[in-house]
């Protein structure tokens, strides 16, 4: 089952911490988004593969943008 | 008295200082990043200069574009609000080498309490009290747990060039401190360009309390009274009062003494706060603010002073606009700070503004940097407006309060207006024994 992992607000992209391929553990940052002078981690809310990285370190996402796809491990 | 003065700022602060300036019968000049093109600021400046693009970066700390806008707009002064680079002495350095006047202290004053370590140092060595601390910037998390063994736990871990709240964590052990050090030193590289750390002793039941002075064109210091900011989340203030309701007459004038010392000490000019820590009915310096403050209007509303006319004035060398030997405070101010943030977490809340009414009437002020129709980008602080009230009594300012948040609405962005009424209906600040530590225990 695929999983979207989507920004709650506007932001700017400050750093991608996962590429695709990687395997992660539910509450691992994926990415850190900046907003308003805020760091702000996303976190993977479930475990398994990052089928895809919606986001680039330096762009902006705005609120519901899919920041990343994780296949869920079964 | 100069004619002409460029803002190098954005949002509340820039039409406050044009307010003022306009008064006076300056022309103001406002500069804007390409995301403020249609703001407020750039609107009521009878001028304005698009400097760069809406990364901070780029345009509000770019300050080759903001001094080419000064010459090519004539302007004679330069006023840097607060924040970007209110408190960078190179730039007051560079205003003053262009021929302009820098309308806030020296740049050896700022550069002399810029840097949190230095600044600490330098109280200490003029008698004014501090806490147990660093005095070198630590060099690794080897020299912070040494430092920790000799102030003693809980401790704080600063950015020794950091302001805004930026990096600070409080470290109980060891184990704390190491994890904290290094995430301290990531932020201070990357928001101050300075990974200067040092450590003090946390002291868990404090109050903030700043004193705000004025450096005269004669040189004398005054102090303006005091301002309580202890109702802070993430170390950043949200509600200011004055007078504090944890200072009698005896602290406060042991306190204003204090910190009129550390001005003079600088040879200080223009608008300054010292912050403290007030603790036990005592208190200790904690660091100076070289600049105007963003709750200013707090002690205008106490002392009927116009602070931004007061910088204008000394910094064309004339008087400051008031008898300097008579200054009273009358009745209680609260500012309340309107972020663009959801009230529960805290977390930004960047959009559209789709409805604005702001509150009015005898003692309420509203500082806006924004309104109906604006945009509220991620790019800048999330400060909407400052809703400040004044009252014959602190219970007077409070009901007052409570009413004009109530009556202000914003819709678009997630505002902190239910979490500012929770506050003044909260039982601590309504009895005002709260401490820094108001807001954790409303959300624990």
């Amino acid at each position: 089952m695929a999983h979207e992992v989507v920004a709650d607000m506007a932001a700017n992209v400050w750093k991608v911490l996962v590429s695709e391929g990687a395997n992660v553990e539910a509450g691992e940052t994926l990415v850190i988004l900046e907003s308003m002078k805020m760091e702000i981690p996303i976190d993977a809310d479930v475990a398994g593969l990052v089928t895809s990285v919606g986001v680039e370190e330096g762009g902006s996402v705005q609120e519901g943008d899919v920041i990343a796809v994780i296949a869920v491990v079964e | 008295m100069f004619d002409s003065l460029l803002i190098a700022n954005r949002g509340e602060i820039a039409r406050r200082v044009i307010r003022s300036a306009r008064a006076l019968g300056i022309r103001t000049v406002a500069v804007h990043s390409e995301a403020d093109a249609g703001a407020l600021h750039v609107r009521d400046a009878d001028e304005a200069v698009a400097i760069g693009g809406p990364r901070p970066a780029d345009s509000y700390l770019n300050a080759v574009a903001i001094l080419a806008a000064a010459a090519t707009t004539g302007a004679q002064a330069v006023h840097p609000g607060y924040g970007f680079l209110s408190e960078n002495p190179g730039f007051a350095r560079a205003v003053e080498d262009a021929g302009l006047i820098w309308v806030g202290p020296s740049a050896e004053s700022i550069a002399a309490v810029g840097d949190k370590i230095s600044a600490r140092n330098l109280m200490a060595a003029i008698g004014v009290p501090v806490l147990g601390g660093s005095e070198e910037p630590l060099k690794d998390a080897g020299e912070a747990l040494a430092a920790a063994q000799v102030i003693g736990y809980p401790v704080i871990v600063k950015a020794s060039a950091g302001g805004g709240g930026i990096g600070m964590r409080i470290a109980a052990d060891d184990a704390a401190l190491g994890t904290a050090f290094e995430a301290t030193r990531g932020q201070a590289e990357r928001f101050f360009g300075d990974g200067g750390i040092l450590v003090e002793r946390y002291l868990p039941d404090a109050r903030h309390v700043e004193v705000q002075i004025l450096g005269l064109a004669d040189g004398r210091v005054v102090a303006l009274g005091e301002r309580e900011c202890s109702v802070q989340r993430r170390y950043q203030k949200v509600v200011e009062e004055s007078p504090s309701p944890a200072v009698d007459d005896a602290l406060r004038a042991r306190m204003l003494t204090a910190a009129v010392r550390a001005g003079e000490s600088i040879g200080y000019r223009s608008a300054g706060t010292v912050e403290c820590l007030v603790s036990d009915g005592d208190f200790v310096f904690l660091e100076m603010n070289a600049r105007l403050q963003v709750e200013h209007p707090v002690t205008e509303l106490v002392t009927g002073i116009d602070l931004v006319a007061a910088q204008l004035r000394i910094a064309a060398g004339a008087e400051p606009g008031f008898d300097p030997d008579a200054v009273v405070a009358d009745g209680h101010a609260i500012e309340l700070r309107v972020y663009a943030e959801d009230p529960k977490r805290f977390l930004p809340s960047p959009g559209t503004i789709a409805e604005w009414v702001e509150p009015a009437g005898e003692g309420i002020r509203v500082d806006a940097g924004y309104t109906c129709g604006d945009e509220v980008t991620p790019f800048y602080d999330p400060l909407l407006a400052k809703l400040s009230v004044w009252g014959p009594d602190r219970d007077a300012a409070v009901a007052r309060g409570q009413d004009a948040v109530a009556a202000f609405r914003i819709a678009g962005p997630k505002t902190n207006l239910p979490f500012l009424a929770e506050v003044l209906a909260h039982e601590s600040f309504r009895s005002g024994a709260y401490t820094a530590r108001l807001v954790d225990q409303m959300r624990a």
